[in-house]
Formats: structure tokens, sequence, C-alpha cells
């Protein structure tokens, strides 16, 4: 028979690693809460339509990610959506006239933000926002745009 | 054509009678329970054997399982462009099926088994019986604490294989093969839903874990006490459990995701 201190301490451990991996699936996996690493600061950018971009999808230039989508709500008075972009402190020299546009990586991929750095001299600092952006392509839209223009050019000659 | 309708007959009689005895079982065992409250260490050393003992070999399959969702995932959705799915694809599979299925067959073979084995040996030697001598209930003292011990230790297990597998499945898709760190979770975590899939997951732990300990509890106490019977028993127990695992899956299932 084991001694009981052991067991009672063996089984405890038990219980709270159970209860953890629970909790993981709960916090972490689940939607619960994300766990943002907030070291960074934020830019505000105003979209007519974002698409399906998500909470945590990458903010990149060039390519390369510098940051995160922190927040996504709407702006009551315009209508747009409003996001806030958490960008990693060791970026700090974005142009202030960069522009901002929802992308999708791939075809059926992920959408993310992809921001086009300007020339000016002056830097974004945290809360401010980039006013040149561009909406998420819809591809339900350009379809329709598509068969539309072709239905106009009339029936094609054989 | 008359014999083998009774063939049949007693085959399907001796089916139900082995099942009535199971469940009027299960009510004196539960009827045992409340005399537990007394003495909670008999369960703790059980939630020892069945949970502690297992968790070896349930932590290297869920992250075993978890990796290969992760490859064999990968190397699908990378045809499509949507490598950042992975996440979701891993943590759905795991939470919703792969968790409690593995986790109960696993725990069928692993601690069902020793279960089985150590009440049939039991019997065998006649311990129940002395107990039953000297006016201590067998289905109160061993059966009980064993059946309430495998029943709170299964849903820990499945929860620890999911949450491993999540990880394995993060290590080769995000670590080995290059998929985007905050694509993963960030999908992962808005496509899976705490009520519908991991409430569902957990539920469906708790009843394979109960049924898995009833039937090992039941065949141990219900065999044949001679060392050939304390074998079948075994056996019965690890196919009979996983049968039954692998059939309330698939009602669980639809009563949980479809929509009927």
């Amino acid at each position: 028979m084991m001694q009981t201190k052991t067991l009672e301490i063996a089984v405890g451990l038990f219980v709270a690693a159970g209860l953890a991996a629970l909790f993981v699936l709960a916090m972490k996996v689940s939607n619960l809460t994300a766990f943002t690493d907030d070291t960074g600061y934020q830019l505000v950018a105003k979209f007519e339509n974002i698409g399906s971009l998500k909470v945590g999808a990458p903010v990149s230039i060039a390519g390369v990610r510098v940051g995160r989508v922190g927040s996504i709500g709407i702006d009551h008075t315009t209508h747009e959506a409003v996001v806030k972009l958490n960008i990693n402190k060791e970026y700090t020299d974005i142009p202030a006239d960069t522009g901002a546009s929802v992308l999708t990586a791939g075809l059926l991929g992920e959408q993310y933000i992809a921001l086009e750095p300007g020339g000016d001299v002056k830097a974004l600092k945290a809360g401010d926002e980039i006013k040149l952006t561009q909406p998420a392509l819809i591809l339900e839209k350009i379809i329709g745009q598509f068969l539309f223009s072709k239905a106009q050019e009339g029936p094609t000659k054989q | 054509m008359i014999n083998r309708l009774q063939t049949l007959g007693r085959w399907g009689l001796i089916r139900f009678e082995r099942l009535g005895r199971g469940s009027l079982f299960l009510m004196q065992v539960l009827a045992g329970l409340p005399a537990l409250l007394l003495r909670p260490r008999l369960a703790l050393q059980q939630v020892y054997a069945t949970g502690v003992l297992s968790l070896v070999i349930i932590i290297v399959s869920g992250l075993f399982v978890g990796m290969v969702l992760g490859l064999q995932g990968y190397n699908t959705l990378v045809d499509f462009g949507a490598e950042e799915s992975l996440g979701v694809l891993v943590a759905l599979s795991l939470v919703r099926e792969l968790g409690p299925v593995i986790a109960a067959l696993l725990f069928a073979g692993r601690a069902g088994s020793a279960l089985t084995a150590e009440i049939g040996l039991m019997k065998a030697t006649e311990q129940l019986s002395a107990m039953e001598m000297m006016a201590v209930d067998p289905l109160a003292r061993v059966i009980a604490p064993r059946l309430l011990g495998g029943f709170i230790a299964m849903p820990l297990l499945a929860a620890m294989f999911s949450a491993v597998g999540v990880f394995g499945g993060y290590f080769v898709g995000v670590g080995l093969l290059g998929v985007d760190d905050g694509s993963f979770w960030s999908q992962m975590q808005s496509k899976v839903e705490l009520q519908e899939d991991i409430l569902n997951g957990v539920i469906k732990s708790v009843v394979f874990g109960f049924v898995v300990t009833w039937i090992a509890v039941f065949e141990g106490y219900d065999t044949v006490p001679t060392s050939e019977g304390i074998s079948r028993a075994t056996t019965r127990t690890v196919v009979n459990s996983s049968l039954a695992v692998l059939g309330l899956d698939f009602v669980l299932t639809a009563l949980m995701f479809g929509d009927f």
C-alpha cells in the first residue's frame, strides 16, 4: 500500500492537470478570451468592408508580419468597420501616409491586413488613424460585376 | 429450423438476462455510493489506480494523434491554400471526437481490464465471499469506489488528451511546417465554440467513462471464478466497452450535432 500522503499528492496533481486541460480548452482553444501580447502600440483603420477578417489576423508590411488585428468594431455614424491594429513595438517607423488594405492569403485562405508604407517623414504614433484604406474584395461582387459587364456586351458572335 | 430459432431465442434471452443483471448490479452499487462519502479515501485510491497510472499512455497518444492530425491536415489543406485552418481542423477533431473516443478506448484497455482482473481475482480467491461473511457489503466497499474513481478519472483524461493533442498539432503545424502562429490560434478560437464543441466533448467523455467503468466492474463481479473465467471476463471488458464506446459515440454525435 502506498503512503497516504504521496497518494493524495499524486491524485491532487492529476485532478489539477485535468482541470488545467479543461481550462486550456475553454480559454485557448475556444473563443472565451484572447491571450494577446500587448507589447507595442495600437493604430486604427476604418474600412468600408472587411470581408471575413478576424481578431488575431496578421498585419503585414511587404509580407512581413508586424502585428495583429486587436479588435473589430463598427463606427456608429458612418457604419464603417473600425479595426484596431496592434503593432509590435519594434516597428515604430511606419510613415504617416501609409495605406491599409484587406487582402486574402491564397484563393480561399484567411484574410489579413497589408500596410503599404508611403513616403512621409513623420511616423504614425499610438492611436493614430490610417486614412487610406481599401476594403476587402468580395468575390461574389466581382463575379456579379463581371457577368453584368459580359451581359451588356451582348451576345457574342459565332 | 425450429432448432435454429430456439438457439437464437436462447442467445437473445441470455443477452437480455445479462443486461438486466448488469442494471440491477448498477442500482445496488449506486445505492452504496452515499456510504462512500464517509470514506472518500477509497475512491481516491481508485482515481490514482485508474487515472494517474493511465496518464503516460493518454498523454503520449494525445501528443502523437495531434501531431499526425497536424501533418495529414496540412498536406490536404495546403493544396487549397487554406493551411491557416489547420488549427480548426485539429481542435475540432480532437475536442469533438478523437479526444473522448480514443481516451475511452485507451482507458478501457489500460484501466478497465485491470479493474476486471482485480475484481475477478478477488471473486476467484473468495475475498468477496469473505467480506460478506464479515457483514461487509463488497458492492459498497469494493465496487462503488472503483466505479466512482473511473467516473472521475475518465473526463479528466479525455480533456488532457485533447489539450495535449492541440499542442501536438501546433508543434507540427506551426513549429515544423510554418503555418502562421496567430492564424492557427485565431481561426481555432473563432470556430470552436465553448458550449457546442467543448461542453459536448466533456459530456461524451463523462458518458464513456461511466459506461466503460460499469462494464469493467460488472464483468469482474460476474466472472466465472476460475483463471480461464477471469481471462475471458477481461477480454470481454475490453471488447464490449470498446464496442459500447463506438456505438454510443455515434448516437451521441447524432443527438448533439445532427439535425434530428
